[in-house]
């Protein structure tokens, strides 16, 4: 059930039994599994989650305070679904998809008061459709039968629900209707509207699953040039608080060339939100021009909201972003986090004197986080056309330590890694992740569409990069006893050179203007001139020039600069010539 | 209202007793012992027949013929304007010697959570006076920043300070209006010594601040079970003044340990599966419904800011309560065992410390356009100084190169200089700035890759670098 549908068709009442916190039990209830009911006399929004005799266990979405044993529960029988349609891009949700400006409006409060009920998306607004068939056309589940324009930047394809027979099209409209006007007819006598509905917690139906082979770029130029993520493949960042998770995500979220971005909030803080709702109508998309909330859908389940919406957010979330990969585009999802998830249901598991598993969770957490990620990666639809759905989790271990259960559950099924690094992040180095600890398991078939599109020695020079900082590890390891002057003069500069890779590339700041989004382009680029200055400081020891005079020659701070400079094709074209003017003058 | 005199099972702060009547979740509850005394409680679970209280002040007294009355209704705080200047205890209860409290509302005290569609981006710079907070870790009204600190460790007097010193500076140069820069301040006890108590207490009064705040106060051998309604008392307090009269609301809770402590007392006389070093599964969620209550909503006038205390149990920080409060929290304030035997006055470890709202508080027109440039550059020169002091204790001072010399150098001077200033100097922002660029001056214009080219055109100080090179 979703919550447009008003409760009416409801005879099969059962009475509240108990209630602790928001684990509410009821008797005499006929319901199946996962149906949505309404708990008490307010009418608050839950959903069964244990069956036992004639007492049926419910999880509900807010607050509990004041339910009492006697009040009545109503079985809407219909599982937790989400509505589908225009309107869900620039919009942002609670965990079961209520609008949260919605809800401003009808509760007259900045405060969330609990009982208001409001769609996912607007029924009274009407839409403009332009059909893409014709009447007499066969069409089949999933095929896109026309087009509604959105926002600025994104088409909004209908489609015939994958539910349906399909069949011929009788009748087709054109012009504006709302989400709930028919505006195609099938000779099999369905008929079809701009809205449907899925439970969230069954996967929409696809074809099959594809191997990735195109990257998600993500202007960061850690993630682009060391550990890049596919377009239809999974990622965790773990990391202590204070590392960094949701900086990054942010600027997954902004600079990722996704078509379609949706950001789960889940269980963080509401300020974080905010920010989230302030900044992106303001930011624009590099590609488009647009602002880049148009191509977003944001679900905000703040920490202190009720612990069982926070639970549902993330299948809420991940159902949103199926419905747009139908539509054949490149959805990218951030969790933020998964660990807040993996806390709720524990929380939940608990109330329910389930058995704990490892720390307190429940057994089924890491059979529930497989699930979740599984819905993610590249498809063949059932129409025929491609679409991708790449997942992108944060993960708060707590006390920053990898070895608890839901980052390990997590790292056995992602495919990419970017272990944040509460050291890097004290000593202010942005974006916090460790180089040596984080991996890419999409290198190897993303590389050919870096050499194509970027430039043919990417993987190369990226591997050259690679070799010098793992060098530097093994070289500091020896600087901590000796100190860097007992080193002899080539290792030196390694670690000069090793310097610049860290602080003038591998670092990067997220509020600067031109520095928060790197072309693949200028990122390599910028390893370029750092190899150059690498290249050149070398033969410059060979012909016995002392290592502080390379060091030191006015060109080489200026490597620094490069992140920051608008105009960086031609920065990069001086600073080369100048490095390698100067060092050669040294001998 | 209905009287019971069912009690079936007392167990530590709990009561179970059975009903004929549905009570509701949340729920009021008063108990009244054979001796006349009456003790407040709260239904935890509440099933046909049967309910389970949780007594505030502990269950003593309380044998089967008690007799229990339930109210019909979760907990209220009596709320009006006039409670500023007063001092209650932890149930809400005035204990000052004044007069009754006339509410003009009473408001449930488990808030209901901010929609985050109403909420504004906390972007306000608030002046604390203390270099170590306004330069490195900015600290922005409706931010929740809380202190980690230790036992022994001095962070009641950087709390009062910060109560104190704190203003907004735009506000202040406005002069018609100079009492609205002020804070009110809601100090919230749980669980502290009556000495730490006193120590609060006399600084209000010697400071006068006591007639702009609301003092809740738990003290160390007031029932466990209380700590875990005062926090709530405050922060309504807090958010009536807020958002219904238009205050800018300090609130200073402490200590959080111990009403982590009270959480984890209560759950384990619940029988509940406990989480991480006993601590309950929902921990975070019941530490996020009071941290979140800090911010700022659309088109209201005030806004509040919150400054919770807790001790780090051994000093770390991987404990549960400091590890879920930092994932909470926009950042945290550490304070350093080290520094503090220094006599570093206050001992803040900036390393550690965050601000995470810092960014969109500072800078051109906020604070002054150098501020993040020269808070980034002081991080990393001090992050590498503080390197440096490994190696030194191994290979000696000389065998470091002269720019390595410069960063010890500064490192020390960072501590002894900028973060050392006593609890009763108060820095205005630009006077943190310049001491930073003093301090930055000591090191090479070629050092400085954090600040912007024209930035260190206009505030390098050349005479400092001469003077640096000479000592060198």
């Amino acid at each position: 059930m979703s919550q447009a549908e008003d409760i009416e068709s409801v005879d099969e009442g059962g009475v509240i039994e108990s209630v602790s916190g928001p684990v509410v039990t009821a008797a005499d209830l006929d319901a199946r599994m996962n149906d949505v009911v309404y708990v008490g006399d307010e009418g608050l929004m839950g959903e069964v989650i244990e069956i036992e005799g004639n007492l049926t266990t419910i999880q509900v979405y807010e607050e509990t305070s004041g339910v009492a044993p006697g009040e009545p529960v109503q079985n809407t029988g219909e599982p937790l679904s989400v509505d589908l349609g225009p309107g869900m891009l620039n919009a942002i949700y609670d965990g079961v998809q209520r609008p949260l400006d919605e809800l401003e409006e009808k509760m007259g409060s900045a405060f969330l008061d609990r009982g208001v009920d409001a769609p996912g998306i607007d029924f009274e607004r009407e839409w403009e459709f332009t059909p893409s068939v014709a009447e007499g056309e066969i069409v089949e589940p999933g095929d896109v039968i026309g087009k509604v324009p959105e926002t600025a930047s994104i088409t909004h394809k209908v489609m015939v629900p994958p539910t349906y027979e399909g069949g011929e099209i009788t009748s087709i409209e054109t012009g504006e209707f709302t989400v709930e006007e028919v505006i195609a007819e099938l000779d099999s006598g369905e008929e079809i509207t701009m809205h449907q509905e899925w439970p969230v917690r069954r996967a929409r139906p696809s074809d099959e699953k594809e191997t990735p082979t195109e990257p998600l770029v993500s202007g960061q130029r850690i993630l682009d040039g060391l550990f890049p993520i596919a377009k239809g493949g999974t990622a965790a960042i773990p990391g202590p608080f204070g590392s960094g998770k949701t900086v990054t995500q942010h600027q997954l979220a902004k600079w990722a060339d996704a078509d379609i971005v949706v950001y789960v909030g889940c269980g963080e803080r509401g300020n974080e939100m905010t920010e989230v709702i302030e900044d992106f109508p303001e930011l624009e998309d590099p590609k488009t021009g647009k602002p880049l909330m148009s191509r977003t859908c944001l679900i905000a389940n703040t920490s202190n909201m009720p612990v069982a919406a926070r639970e549902s957010c993330i299948y809420t979330g991940i159902t949103i972003a199926e419905y747009f990969r139908d539509m054949g585009y490149d959805v990218a999802l951030m969790a933020d986090s998964t660990s807040r998830w993996a806390e709720a249901m524990r929380e939940i598991s608990s109330r329910l004197e389930e058995m704990p598993g490892e720390e307190g969770y429940p057994a089924y957490l890491a059979a529930r986080l497989s699930e979740f990620y599984e819905r993610a990666g590249k498809f063949q639809l059932i129409n025929g056309d491609e679409g991708s759905i790449s997942v992108i989790g944060a993960v708060s271990p707590p006390g920053g330590d990898f070895s608890e259960p839901v980052t390990q559950n997590t790292l056995r099924i992602v495919k990419t890694f970017w272990a944040l690094d509460a050291d890097l992040a004290e000593r202010r180095h942005f974006p916090s992740i460790n180089w040596n600890e984080s991996y890419s398991l999409y290198r190897q078939q993303l590389d050919p569409w870096f050499r194509e599109n970027v430039a043919d020695d990417w993987p190369e020079r990226r591997q050259w990069g690679v070799d010098v900082l793992d060098e530097e590890g093994e070289l500091q390891e020896i600087v901590q006893l000796v100190g860097k002057d007992a080193l002899p003069e080539d290792q030196q500069l390694t670690l000069e050179v090793a310097r610049y890779l860290r602080e003038a590339w591998l670092q990067q700041n997220a509020f600067h203007d031109v520095d928060t989004y790197c072309d693949p382009e200028k990122t390599y680029r910028m390893l370029g001139a750092i190899k150059t200055f690498n290249d050149e400081a070398f033969e410059a020891l060979e012909a016995g020039v002392p290592v502080e005079e390379i060091q030191d020659v006015d060109a080489a701070p200026r490597l620094n600069r490069m992140g920051v400079a608008d105009d960086w094709n031609e920065f990069i074209d001086e600073l080369e010539s100048d490095l390698k003017e100067q060092i050669r003058a040294l001998y | 209202m209905k009287e019971y005199q069912t009690i079936t099972e007392i167990s530590g702060p709990l009561v179970f007793a059975e009903v004929d009547e549905p009570v509701g979740y949340d729920e009021m509850v008063e108990i009244e012992t054979p001796q006349g005394e009456t003790l407040r409680g709260q239904v935890l679970e509440s099933s046909d027949g049967l309910v389970s209280i949780q007594v505030f002040e502990g269950t003593g007294g309380i044998d089967r013929n008690a007799s229990v009355r339930f109210l019909g209704e979760t907990m209220k705080m009596p709320v009006t304007e006039d409670l500023l200047g007063r001092v209650l205890d932890g149930s809400g209860n005035p204990i000052d010697g004044g007069p009754e409290i006339v509410p003009e509302d009473r408001v449930d005290i488990v808030g209901e959570a901010i929609n985050p569609y109403s909420r504004e981006y906390p972007e306000e710079f608030i002046q604390t006076g203390v270099s170590a907070i306004d330069g490195m870790n900015t600290l922005v009204r409706g931010q929740k920043l809380p202190i980690f600190s230790g036992s022994g460790l001095p962070h009641n007097e950087l709390a009062l300070q910060i109560a104190r010193q704190a203003s907004v500076p735009e506000e202040e140069e406005g002069d018609d209006d100079e009492e609205g820069s002020e804070f009110a301040v809601i100090f919230g006890a749980m669980g502290i010594t009556q000495e730490e108590a006193n120590e609060f207490m006399q600084d209000f009064e010697r400071t006068g601040a006591l007639e702009r705040s609301v003092v809740f106060m738990n003290l160390a051998d007031d029932p466990a079970v209380e700590r875990q309604v005062t926090p709530r008392l405050v922060l309504t307090t807090a958010e009536y003044l807020a958002f219904e009269k238009g205050y800018h609301v300090l609130v200073i809770l402490t200590d959080i340990t111990n009403y982590c402590e009270a959480l984890r007392e209560i759950g384990a006389a619940r029988e509940e599966v406990p989480g991480r070093r006993g601590y309950p599964g929902y921990m975070y969620t019941d530490l996020a419904q009071l941290y979140e209550r800090a911010g700022r909503i659309e088109g209201k006038e005030g806004s509040v800011t919150q400054i919770p205390i807790l001790t780090m149990p051994g000093d770390d920080d991987t404990h549960p309560i400091p590890d879920l409060t930092g994932y909470i929290t926009e950042g945290q304030i550490v304070m350093d065992r080290d520094l503090n035997s220094q006599g570093i006055e206050p001992p803040v470890n900036v390393l550690p410390s965050l601000s995470r709202l810092m960014d969109d508080g500072i800078g051109e027109g906020l604070t002054r356009e150098d501020h993040g440039d020269v808070s980034d550059q002081m991080y990393a020169a001090y992050a590498e100084g503080e390197d440096l002091r490994d190696l030194v204790n191994i290979v000696g001072r000389e065998a470091l190169s002269e720019r390595d010399n410069k960063f010890l150098d500064f490192a020390d001077r960072f501590e002894t200089e900028f973060v050392q200033q006593g609890y009763d100097t108060n820095r205005s922002i630009e006077e943190t700035l310049d001491l930073g660029w003093d301090l930055l001056s000591m090191l090479p214009k070629e050092a400085l890759n954090r600040i912007d080219e024209d930035l260190i055109e206009k505030y390098y100080r050349e005479e400092e670098a001469e003077t640096a090179e000479v000592e060198a």
